[in-house]
């Protein structure tokens, strides 16, 4: 049985196929690394693992349970948590209570949550910042409170959806030093990027789409390697 | 926060002493129809405030509960009194779909479809004359000729609804209101089953306004649907006090309504009939330029004096 897994997933948005018979398995445990250009339906694949949108056709499995057709909540519940790409900070409640309303889940008690809360705020770095309102941060502290929010919901799996983008050489080393301390705390971990510096350091396997559809699939060093990738970046001139 | 206790504790006594000072009537009225507004406030703002579900139909559970007093004496000559029981739940029941047909929609849509539900129910109480008494509205007899015993009611029940959203607002519930509001689709991701605590700000707040309804009813003697159903009268001016005094903050309706109220009966006095286009420049005004309202500037205030923050957009609770 295998752990978090897409059969043939298609989502259709009226004409344009974002997502096209696209099936991978993520294992317990690995960082497991989606890699396309812009516009070749990583995030979409985000929103339909995580229940956003319906899907068109196709199947996803997670702990031998059947999760598409469940709502956002539900999934999060069963420990999928994600991130958002264009993020979503809860603008006029503080970092603190940004990461509070994600530990709700598991703790009802107000105590309980804040000390949870806390607790994810100082893994992630961000403990400094608690009782600062969210909409003033910079955007790589946005990035955190993103990740640190989705943690606070204790979650089995993590989808990141380009935390690496926009931010410095420097933030992205925390970034990727992070990434690894979730998955050491025993998280799976999923990461989109379109950097591909970025995921081929920290990854252990990675599926390269293109069009939505999977170009190549295998270790770091065999996507960077592949011919179709290589095209897929930088154009045919460069093959 | 001792300070906090003394300063409750001051407020109830003038609360409780301070109407029995007063030799006119008509003030004893003016306080009944402040607490009457902040409470209306409170129940609108743990909907429209704190999980941003801004409706513009609670006329509707105002005068369902208004009515479920009213029918009792119509129609079995009951005390009046046993719609403050009846009117509540009433008012909850019809949230209920009214609820789950309208979190189905986001934003402005939401507000009108609330708004198109209010005057449904104006509409159905004015012409269903055989059960309603239609246009004709209905009248009672009070059962006190002083005001005295209808504002200690009323202030008890305003007392209930301010700890009813003191305790909402402080628990796990306040923080996936605020959520919900702040962001839908992040809340959703965060495991938050929005249209579910929608439902949980909003059948308190219509069991609230259904309640004070009832107690309309009771204390004014005399309802229509045009009264009692009135977008204007009722809806969009409930949303003015808690814009007033401040969204999202406790203190906020009851602040609201004391300037609104104090407001409108000084601009009656000063200008009579033409007096609500001047009290409407200025409640506009006081809305462009306090867009937080005046708890939400005050907490502003105070937070930048104490460099710290204690509550939901800006204000302590
Ligand atoms: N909600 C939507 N409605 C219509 N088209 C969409 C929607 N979301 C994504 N798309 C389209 O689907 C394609 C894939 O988008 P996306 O998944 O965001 O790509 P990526 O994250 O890989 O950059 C793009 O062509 C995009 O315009
Ligand atoms: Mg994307």
């Amino acid at each position: 049985m295998s752990y978090l897994e897409l059969r043939g997933v298609t989502k259709d948005f009226g004409g344009l196929r974002a997502v096209d018979n696209l099936s991978f398995e993520v294992e317990q445990g690995e960082i497991f690394g989606i890699i396309g250009p812009n516009g070749s339906g990583k995030t979409t694949c985000f929103n339909l693992i995580n229940g956003f949108y319906p899907l068109t056709g196709g199947e996803i499995h997670f702990r031998g349970r059947r999760i598409d057709g469940l709502p956002p909540h539900r999934i999060c519940e069963l420990g999928i948590a994600r991130t958002f790409q264009v993020v979503k900070p809860l603008r006029r409640m503080t970092v603190l209570e940004n990461v509070m309303a994600g530990a709700f889940l598991r703790e009802s008690r107000v105590a309980a949550a804040r000390r949870r809360a806390r607790e994810v705020l100082e893994f992630c770095g961000l403990a400094h910042r608690a009782d600062v309102e969210a909409k003033s941060l910079t955007i790589a502290d946005r990035k955190r409170l993103e990740i640190a929010r989705a943690l606070a919901t204790q979650p089995e799996v993590l989808l990141l959806d380009e935390t690496a983008a926009g931010l410095n050489p420097r933030e992205c080393e925390e970034a990727i030093a992070l990434i690894q301390r979730i998955r050491q705390s025993g998280v799976t971990v999923v990461v989109v990027e379109h950097v591909m510096k970025v995921i081929m350091g920290i990854s252990d396997r990675v599926l390269a789409i293109n069009f939505g559809r999977e170009i190549a699939r295998g270790t770091p060093g065999e996507i960077a390697r592949h011919p179709e990738v290589i095209r897929a970046y930088l154009g045919e001139a460069h093959a | 926060m001792g300070r906090k206790k003394w300063l409750l504790a001051a407020g109830v006594l003038v609360a409780l002493v301070f109407p029995l000072g007063l030799r006119v009537p008509y003030h004893q009225h003016i306080l009944i129809m402040i607490l009457v507004w902040a409470t209306l406030g409170n129940a609108w703002n743990l909907l429209g405030g704190y999980a941003g579900q801004a409706s513009f139909g609670h006329a509707a559970f105002f005068g369902l509960g208004a009515y479920s007093a009213g029918l009792l004496v119509h129609h079995l000559g009951i005390s009046p009194w046993w719609g403050m029981l009846l009117g509540p739940p009433v008012a909850t029941a019809f949230a209920l779909p009214i609820g789950l047909v309208c979190f189905r929609l986001r934003g402005p849509y939401f507000a009108l479809a609330t708004l198109a539900l209010g005057e449904i129910f104006r509409l159905v109480f004015t012409n269903w004359v055989a059960f309603t008494n239609g246009a004709r509205g209905i009248l009672i007899l009070p059962e006190f000729t002083r005001k005295l015993p209808y504002y200690y009611i009323m202030l008890a029940i305003f007392a209930l609804s301010l700890v009813m959203v003191r305790v909402m607002v402080n628990s796990k519930l306040g923080y996936y209101f605020v959520s919900i509001r702040e962001d839908q689709d992040a809340a959703e991701a965060l495991g938050i089953p929005a249209t579910r605590y929608k439902l949980y700000a909003l059948l308190p707040s219509a069991f609230i306004t259904g309640l004070v309804g009832a107690f309309y009813m009771n204390y004014v003697a005399f309802i229509d649907p045009h009264v009692v159903f009135s977008l204007g009268d009722v809806s969009v001016m409930i949303i003015l006090v808690v814009m007033m005094g401040g969204v999202a903050t406790l203190w906020g309706p009851a602040v609201g309504a004391a300037i609104y109220l104090a407001l409108s009966e000084a601009f009656r006095a000063r200008f009579g009939a033409v007096s609500l286009l001047p009290f409407g420049v200025l409640v506009c005004l006081v809305i462009l330029f306090m867009p937080n309202g005046v708890m939400g500037e005050a907490a502003r205030l105070g937070k930048r004096l104490a460099g710290r923050r204690e509550g939901w957009g800006g204000e302590p609770a």
